[in-house]
């Protein structure tokens, strides 16, 4: 796991090393020549796209960025993952022409950004879709299965032993220890947090009674910053539990997630499925994709603890450049290369043919206004 | 905030003064003057800041341990739990750290061959220059792994005492971890501190004591440690202000959670500079304004510290 790590480092740095070498060469980069950026559509005269917000999509920015600044000669993106509230305030400031939000914009910070926007539409639209894995470290076992009634009651330390009867019930072949489950939470504010709690309060119902935030709602037994440290906590102690992004999990064991009558371990693909499965929000504007989460699907194949960010843009822009360069850079986001290229990157789950095909009629319709 | 020298600066002859000394004196009253001005606007930008969640608040900020404030309607939210977990973290870190630092200042300054003391002083010196935030992933990739069969020791021959009550944090990411981390911290301030005035000890008195046949120990007990307590409690001081301060290595090391607990080997407390780290960069509502209110009581905190050290190796000026 550290070594396929420091290969990602190492991934990036070579990526931006090419894509800055590109930048300083006379010859014009043929966009075929570079096999993780596929088919870009280039502004001529290129320019710097600024953009703000979660650092979820930390990563995958990071192999966006190379790939498109690689194809695009003379086109910057510089994205600033100051965290996804504070994207959404520069973005309706006008400081930033897109931001990266881990939730979409609500009602009044919609209608505060139409202002930014010369009045036209703001849309907000799923670029990056995380599993979010229930990892947890119990010596000998790689799987379990957990119904979200069961993940609700762990973390609302309501079952404090591996071996607890409800446990064991969907876990026949599994020899689970007479030891204490210490759950792991993040200490900081995070929309991975958000999404996982919203997760239980759907999908658990009555075992699940707390409000839903970005702040872990209850007391914690244990609590560490960031992936990086519920990972390093959950390999610290024996008999841990956690969620973190599904890139970080590593050598831990994952549960298989009840849906339906089913189980589902997590993968990128089921985690993709989510997004199809699930409705549009209620109150989307005529080219809005924000989603609704359909936690409680009892669709076969669908793994439902996710985490979606969405690129927040505006519809008409008062700068053609402006206009141009987002159009550019989110068509490229929202393509088969550029998803392929933050699944590979960071570990998420490309989006569907279908939902890209939506998405795309949409950024197709970005103009700068009159 | 600043000390006050006991020699007045020479007088400039009367006469014509000269345009350089002139702008010069401008100039540098200007840069004293400059440094009281971004105090008094680091205080006003808090207070100002934290009003707008302050009145907003629904519950006393003073007694209130919950921090629900990124929100729009009715924030509630208080700093006792985050006060009292700055002051506990600190405490433990000075109480660790005032003695090895004493020890340490004593070796160099009487013990020590010159050679060694010299390396060993720039050793020291060294270790104040490492950035916090390495001392935060020593502590948490390293160190509280290595610390759990200690803590399991601790609690099985001293759990009677409520301190170091079970069950034991299964991390061994609790306040005492976070503690040791900003004793190592800390450290290296207060040895200087005290080297100092160790080596200020008047040679009379050190070489009084030992014709009076006094040991070694028995000298420094008498002639050095009475001469240099002021000197060291200002040390301690300066360390416990930069320990109130510190925010990467609490943050990184520490399983914190919003209680008053005095139990030091369970995960739990936190600081109000971790705090504002963690939380910040995703409030939202009154979120922001209620952090810029902790760092108010964190300001006050670290303020009425420095000043109290300030106070204290001032006075030791007046014995010497």
């Amino acid at each position: 796991m550290k070594l396929s790590k420091y290969g990602q480092v190492a991934g990036i740095a070579l990526a931006g090393a090419l894509a800055l070498s590109a930048c300083g060469s006379d010859q014009a980069v043929d966009p075929e020549d570079s096999a993780a950026a596929g088919d870009v559509d280039c502004v001529e005269g290129g320019g710097t796209l600024a953009g703000a917000g979660a650092s979820s999509q930390e990563n995958a920015m990071a192999a966006w960025k190379a790939a498109w600044e690689g194809a695009c000669e003379g086109s910057t993106l510089e994205y600033d993952s100051v965290g996804s509230g504070s994207g959404r305030s520069q973005f309706i400031d006008g400081a930033v022409a897109f931001a990266g939000s881990d939730a979409a914009l609500d009602e009044e910070e919609t209608e505060q950004a139409t202002e930014r926007c010369s009045g036209s539409e703001v849309v907000n639209l799923p670029g990056y879709v995380a599993p979010i894995a229930v990892a947890f470290n119990l010596e000998g076992v790689d799987s379990l299965n957990l119904k979200p009634e069961v993940i609700a009651e762990i973390f609302d330390q309501k079952i404090t032993k591996w071996n607890d009867e409800k446990i064991a019930e969907d876990n026949p072949d599994v020899d689970l220890p007479d030891s204490e489950i210490v759950p792991v939470n993040r200490s900081d504010e995070s929309g991975t947090t958000e999404n996982f709690v919203a997760y239980l309060s759907e999908a658990a119902g009555d075992a699940w009674p707390h409000e839903v935030s970005g702040d872990w709602p209850i007391e914690p037994k244990e609590a560490a910053q960031g992936s990086s440290g519920v990972v390093n906590a959950l390999e610290g102690g024996e008999g841990t539990i956690g969620y973190v992004d599904a890139s970080h999990v590593g050598d831990l064991g994952t549960a298989a997630v009840g849906v339906g009558d089913d189980f589902t371990e997590y993968s990128p693909e089921a985690a993709a499925k989510i997004v199809d499965a699930s409705p549009a929000r209620e109150g989307n504007t005529e080219n809005d994709h924000a989603i609704e989460l359909d936690y409680t699907t009892e669709e076969e194949g669908v793994y439902p603890i996710v985490l979606i960010s969405y690129e927040v843009a505006c519809m008409e822009y008062a700068e053609q450049a402006d206009a141009d360069l987002v159009k550019s850079f989110l068509s490229y986001v929202n393509s088969e290369a550029g998803q392929q290229a933050a699944a590979d990157e960071a570990g998420s789950a490309p989006l569907s043919q279908e939902t890209r095909d939506a998405l795309q009629e949409t950024i197709d319709s970005i103009s700068a206004g009159a | 905030m600043t000390t006050t020298d006991s020699s007045t600066p020479a007088r400039v002859p009367t006469g014509r003064r000269r345009i350089g000394d002139v702008i010069f004196a401008n100039t540098a009253s200007g840069a004293g003057a400059l440094i009281l001005l971004i105090l008094a606007g680091v205080a006003a930008f808090l207070i100002i800041q934290s009003m707008d969640s302050l009145r907003a608040n629904t519950v006393n900020f003073f007694t209130t341990t919950d921090w629900n404030a990124s929100t729009r309607e009715d924030p509630a939210f208080g700093v006792a739990a985050l006060a009292f977990g700055t002051v506990l973290a600190a405490t433990i870190a000075l109480l660790l750290a005032t003695p090895v630092a004493i020890g340490i200042a004593l070796f160099i300054v009487y013990y020590a061959p010159r050679r060694v003391a010299a390396l060993l002083g720039y050793i020291v010196d060294l270790l104040a220059a490492i950035p916090s935030v390495v001392y935060g992933l020593w502590g948490v990739v390293f160190l509280v792994g290595q610390l759990r069969p200690f803590y399991d020791a601790l609690e099985n021959y001293l759990g009677w005492i409520p301190l170091f009550a079970g069950p034991v944090s299964a991390t061994g990411r609790t306040m005492l971890s976070a503690g040791l981390v900003l004793a190592v911290m800390i450290l290296p301030i207060i040895t200087a501190m005290s080297r100092d005035v160790f080596h200020q000890v008047p040679q009379a008195n050190r070489e009084a004591a030992l014709a009076l046949g006094a040991t070694r120990w028995e000298m420094i007990r008498m002639a050095v440690l009475p001469f240099g307590r002021p000197g060291v409690i200002g040390g301690a001081m300066l360390g416990l202000g930069r320990a109130l301060g510190e925010t990467m290595a609490v943050a990184m090391i520490l399983s914190p959670s919003l209680v008053i607990s005095p139990f030091l080997l369970q995960s739990g407390n936190q600081t109000i500079a971790a705090h504002i780290a963690l939380q910040y960069p995703e409030a939202t509502g009154y979120g922001v304004s209620a952090l810029i209110a902790a760092g108010l009581v964190l300001f006050a905190i670290t303020l009425a510290v420095n000043m109290g050290a300030r106070f204290i190796v001032a006075r030791r000026k007046e014995f010497s």
